[in-house]
């Protein structure tokens, strides 16, 4: 175990200790005591930045987990890796932060139950992007649904929140399920569950057939994490949870998770034109879903998740142009294809700086007035000042207007989309024309929603009527986690190669690592002025319209566009619901009869069915009389007897005479054993017979005599054909066994308890030998299902249920 | 259960019941090497503690036999786990069983094994099961 | 031998199905019974039947019984017969709480 591996599961160690912190110190909100972790985390995961400009060497550790089944718990530390885990450490300190100040501490807020969530997802996440191991990065991206579906769901009595967890945890967990069988049928053409080991090979496993269908699987895990188009419709309802959980599950972390998951994966499919195709063409449209959709919310959280969902598109997209660098060669790829792989990771850390604060703010909002409606809202631009000025960088930021940061990246997005439109590989020049248009026109909309976010809110008139708590500005412990990232937004937007050789280079190296020879590294130099380009006009377009359509916004207002919030998506998924549970409910109807005879019926059908069928198939039908024993009249005279009483049973209607007949065929079976060569079993079977025979009749002393069956005819007909069939099929199959045995000389292991017995644990008698001894365990759990069913029994009779109440 | 039994009943079951029971340990003692064991001597056990109940009512078995069966079967399941564990500590996977040939006053050379404790919590867990169970319901009856 | 202890072994499991599939909780008891017993006489005798003397090394036999089945019947046969007495133990209270022993009018609910 390496100090990494502990980076992963640090947070998951403290989640156990918090809610002991929360019962202990009930006065002391339990916030201050998460927060010490993440900060440590960040702080710790700094000291990998090369501050020096050096190219990063990756960092690997391994533990072994399930190793037969190739399954290490590998930590693997690169920039990629590197730039998530900061992002995940940094927002996480600042959420913590600010969760302390907006969820207060009174009496049943189940705090413990927050941090305990949020610590997990902290932990899962982190293991997402620090394992190199497929199935463990597939376990903790599984807990991170789960995480993220709990935190939805926190205030669980209100019916949305319950609907978004269950919405989410449906659709990315089926994402994930999706990603398993992707892993696996890559372990099939790999042979291996390491990342960077298949990366070794992926240019051999591109002419494999199952290679389309392992891209498209990964490709489902990602997309339904990083709410691409179609399966964004979980993230707007995802909003119900605690607007910290938005800010960083929703906006600046988990939802990344799938942009980590492409990145990691393009070196493996990056070559390929279907990947370039999927991924900018899903991106592009989702980029333009979300904005357009973002324009005709009324909820400020609304806007803003429509607006991560856009926002994701756009990185996807750029990742999915920036895969095409692995068909250039650095020189010529530098400027067409890199420039898109480096937006993305700038974007990244942009969108997480300004969608972090604006989320936090647009907490505040809510907070301090009680809604988050824009209908309601307005003018709260004098009495909450500082949350204003926060609102204005982080939307100045969002909408792509210098000095911020957000100007970089969308420039750069303008450029990779304009190259990528210009790519002579994957039939580019087909539909590449489309990118930059979309491109365009998606950022106009976005920068409609954004003047929408900040004139309504802020600007107008300020009627208090609306609101339900008279509006003032938040407390400062609130807002230092806005402003840090404000502040962070400027300071990368003013300096944005600080940012550069420490993390962007390192992560595009690990994202194109076949581009650069031994030693080699990127060289990113990002400036706000091009001079005039094409992605500047662009800029000015979108400034330019966007500000167009605001001013006659009024002219849409009372369309059914702008009336209707809910993505029209939706109805898949509701009818979708809708439609499971009425087709479990009517599967159940025929299934779940509550008779048990039907119960019965079906698996011995199903038995027979199956068991014929491979007794056929494998024809199977043989009797082997060459094998048999010789018959002793002694012995066909024994089983004889055991046969009339077994056949008896069912005839007689009085219990005393099926306890009797019962008795008498285990008490043959005893006899039986004793020919047969089996004392030990002659015995046991003895003793069980006798002590049953004592238990029967305690029973049946209670129970009703056994009645006549009156069933219709046709049913004890198919009773009795079932029974048959079941007979003949057991006969059969013994047959085939017994021919079977004979046939291939099969060597028993039982020659090897045989042999050592005596040698190995020094008794003589094999049966117990092996009971004890050889396979002590099971004779272990065996009479724990003994003590088990002791107390069953105590209980089933001595609780006395109240009236009409059962077990 | 009926209230009078002859005496003759009694007394035979007195002597047989010894007699099962003796042999149950005996049984027990014999599973290493001899058909036997802790199944087969907790069935036989409980048989001859089943029989002492038929014939006596169970208030004065009960005072005469003080056992617990409920802490027998938990006192058996300790026994059986414990000794499978004590192999741990000697870096031997669990449940692996010892055995030595030891000198011992009065019965000479004796095997002894670990799996004798383990088949004592066997034994210890069918008895305690058989008699609870069929105990439970026989005092359900009033 | 073999062939006629497969017979039989069929012939206990179809008497055992039978009881399965009738109404009344003993018969079914007795169904389940007749099942285990079926099955146990079924690995007995797949095993090889006759062979060799009873597996104790104190027989100083030159062949012996194949012990594993047999180790593993007998657990089978403990098994069994907790799985029976709490069977037993549910039937019987199950009686005494609803008054009836026949699974049909034990049904669920129907919005169960």
């Amino acid at each position: 175990m390496s100090t990494l591996h502990f980076v992963a599961l640090a947070p998951f160690i403290a989640a156990i200790f918090i809610p002991a912190f929360y019962f202990l110190f009930r006065r002391v909100h339990t916030g201050w005591f998460v927060l010490p972790i993440p900060l440590v985390l960040f702080i710790y995961l700094f000291t990998y930045l090369p501050l020096g400009g050096e190219p990063m060497e990756a960092v690997q550790h391994s533990v072994p987990w399930v190793p037969s089944l190739d399954i290490f718990f590998t930590v693997y530390l690169d920039g990629l890796s590197l730039l998530f885990a900061l992002l995940i450490t940094g927002i996480g300190a600042l959420v913590v932060l600010y969760s302390i100040y907006y969820i207060a501490n009174k009496d049943g807020e189940p705090l413990h139950n927050f941090y305990v969530y949020l610590l997990m997802f902290m932990g899962a996440m982190l293991g997402v992007v620090l394992s190199d191991n497929l199935i463990v990065i597939y376990v903790f991206w599984e807990l991170t649904s789960f995480a993220s579906s709990l935190l939805i769901a926190y205030w669980f009595h209100k019916e949305k929140s319950r609907y978004g967890a269950q919405k989410s945890m449906l659709i990315t967990v089926s994402g994930g399920f999706a990603m398993l069988a992707g892993f696996t049928l890559l372990y099939g053409m790999t042979g291996t569950f390491s990342l960077q080991e298949i990366i070794s090979q992926a240019g051999a496993i591109s002419a494999e057939p199952a290679f389309l269908a392992a891209m498209i699987l990964v490709l489902a895990g990602a997309f339904t994490k990083s709410a691409q188009f179609p399966f964004h419709i979980w993230l707007p309802d995802a909003m119900e949870a605690p607007t910290p959980v938005s800010a960083y599950l929703h906006s600046a972390t988990m939802v990344k998770a799938g942009i980590y998951l492409v990145a990691r994966f393009t070196p493996v499919f990056g070559g390929e034109p279907q990947w370039f195709w999927i991924i900018t063409s899903f991106g592009l449209f989702t980029l333009l879903w979300g904005s357009v959709s973002a324009v005709r919310q009324k909820d400020l959280k609304g806007i803003l998740a429509f607006s991560t969902v856009s926002q994701l598109g756009l990185i996807m997209s750029l990742l999915g142009a920036g895969s095409a660098a692995v068909h250039f060669d650095v020189v010529e790829g530098e400027s067409m294809a890199t420039v898109a792989v480096m937006a993305a990771m700038l974007h990244l850390i942009n969108h997480a700086t300004f969608k972090g604060s604006l989320f936090m703010v647009v907490g505040i909002v809510d907070h301090e007035t009680g809604t988050r409606d824009i209908r309601r809202l307005g003018g709260l631009m004098t009495i909450m000042p500082i949350t204003f000025s926060i609102s204005l960088i982080g939307i100045a930021a969002m909408a792509g207007l210098p000095p911020f940061n957000g100007f970089l990246s969308k420039e750069m997005f303008f450029e990779g989309m304009l190259h990528a439109a210009q790519f002579d590989v994957f039939n580019a020049q087909t539909f590449g024309w489309l990118f930059p248009i979309i491109a365009w026109t998606a950022s106009v909309f976005t920068f409609l929603y954004c003047m929408i976010m900040l004139f309504r809110t802020f600007t107008g008139e300020h009627d208090p009527s609306k609101l339900e708590k008279e509006a003032h500005e938040a407390p400062i412990g609130m807002l230092i986690s806005p402003i840090i990232l404000a502040g962070l937004v400027i300071l990368f937007g003013l300096f944005p190669n600080m940012l550069a050789y420490t993390i962007i280079e390192p992560s595009m190296q690990a994202v194109l690592p076949d581009l650069l020879g031994a030693g080699e590294q990127f060289y990113v130099n990002i400036y706000h002025w091009h001079g005039f380009n094409t992605a500047l006009f662009m800029t000015l377009g979108v400034v330019f319209f966007g500000a167009l359509l605001f001013v006659n916004m009024r002219r849409f207002e009372a369309s059914a566009f702008y009336l209707g919030e809910r993505d029209p998506l939706n109805w898949f998924y509701d009818s979708g619901m809708t439609g499971l549970i009425s087709g479990a409910q009517s599967v159940d109807a025929v299934q779940m009869t509550g008779k048990l005879r039907h119960y019965f019926m079906f698996m011995m059908v199903f038995f027979s069915v199956t068991m014929s069928y491979i007794l056929l198939s494998t024809n199977a039908l043989v009797i082997d009389w060459a094998n048999a024993g010789e018959l002793s009249p002694y012995l066909v005279l024994v089983v004889a007897a055991m046969l009339v009483a077994t056949v008896a049973i069912p005839f007689v209607s009085s219990r005393i005479s099926a306890v009797v007949l019962i008795g008498v065929v285990g008490f043959i079976i005893a006899l039986l054993f004793v020919v047969l060569r089996a004392p030990d079993l002659a015995l046991t079977q003895l003793l069980v017979e006798t002590v049953m025979v004592v238990l029967l009749l305690l029973v049946f002393y209670h129970l009703p005599e056994i009645r006549k069956e009156n069933f219709k005819p046709a049913f004890k007909i198919g009773n009795f054909v079932v029974s048959i069939a079941v007979g003949a099929v057991v006969t059969i199959t013994g047959l085939a066994v017994h021919a079977f045995r004979y046939d291939n000389a099969i060597n028993p292991i039982s020659d090897y308890f045989v042999e050592n017995a005596y040698e190995l644990a020094g008794g003589k008698n094999m049966v117990n030998v092996i009971l004890v001894d050889f396979r002590g365990l099971d004779t272990l759990l065996e009479v724990l299902v003994l003590g088990i069913v002791a107390i069953a029994a105590v209980v089933l009779v001595k609780f006395k249920a109240k009236d009409g109440e059962d077990v | 259960m009926m209230k009078s039994r002859p005496i003759q009943f009694h007394v035979v079951t007195r002597i047989t019941g010894f007699i099962i029971l003796t042999f149950s340990i005996f049984l027990f003692f014999a599973g290493h090497n001899n058909p036997g064991g802790g199944f087969i001597g907790g069935l036989m056990t409980a048989s001859a503690l089943v029989l002492l109940y038929l014939s006596f009512d169970v208030q004065s078995i009960k005072k005469a036999i003080p056992f617990d069966y409920t802490q027998m079967i938990a006192v058996g399941l300790a026994i059986s786990i414990i000794t499978g564990i004590v192999g741990m500590f000697f870096g031997f996977p669990y449940l692996t069983q010892f055995f030595d040939y030891f000198q011992l006053p009065i019965l000479g050379e004796t095997e002894l094994t670990t799996a004798l404790p383990f088949d004592l919590g066997i034994y210890l867990v069918v008895v305690g099961f058989t008699m609870l169970t069929i105990l439970t319901i026989a005092e359900d009856e009033a | 031998m073999e062939i006629l202890m497969i017979f039989a072994v069929g012939i206990i499991f179809s008497v055992g199905t039978y009881l399965l599939l009738t109404k009344s909780m003993l018969r079914v008891i007795l169904g389940v019974m007749l099942i285990a017993h079926g099955a146990h006489l079924m690995f007995l005798t797949l095993a090889g039947l006759k062979t060799g003397s009873p597996p104790l090394l104190g027989e100083e036999a030159s062949s012996y019984a194949d012990p594993l089945p047999q180790a593993l019947i007998l657990t089978a046969i403990v098994i069994g017969f907790g799985m029976t007495a709490f069977m037993l133990v549910l039937a019987y209270r199950t009686y005494k709480l609803h008054g009836t022993d026949n699974l049909d009018e034990l049904r669920g609910t129907d919005d169960e």
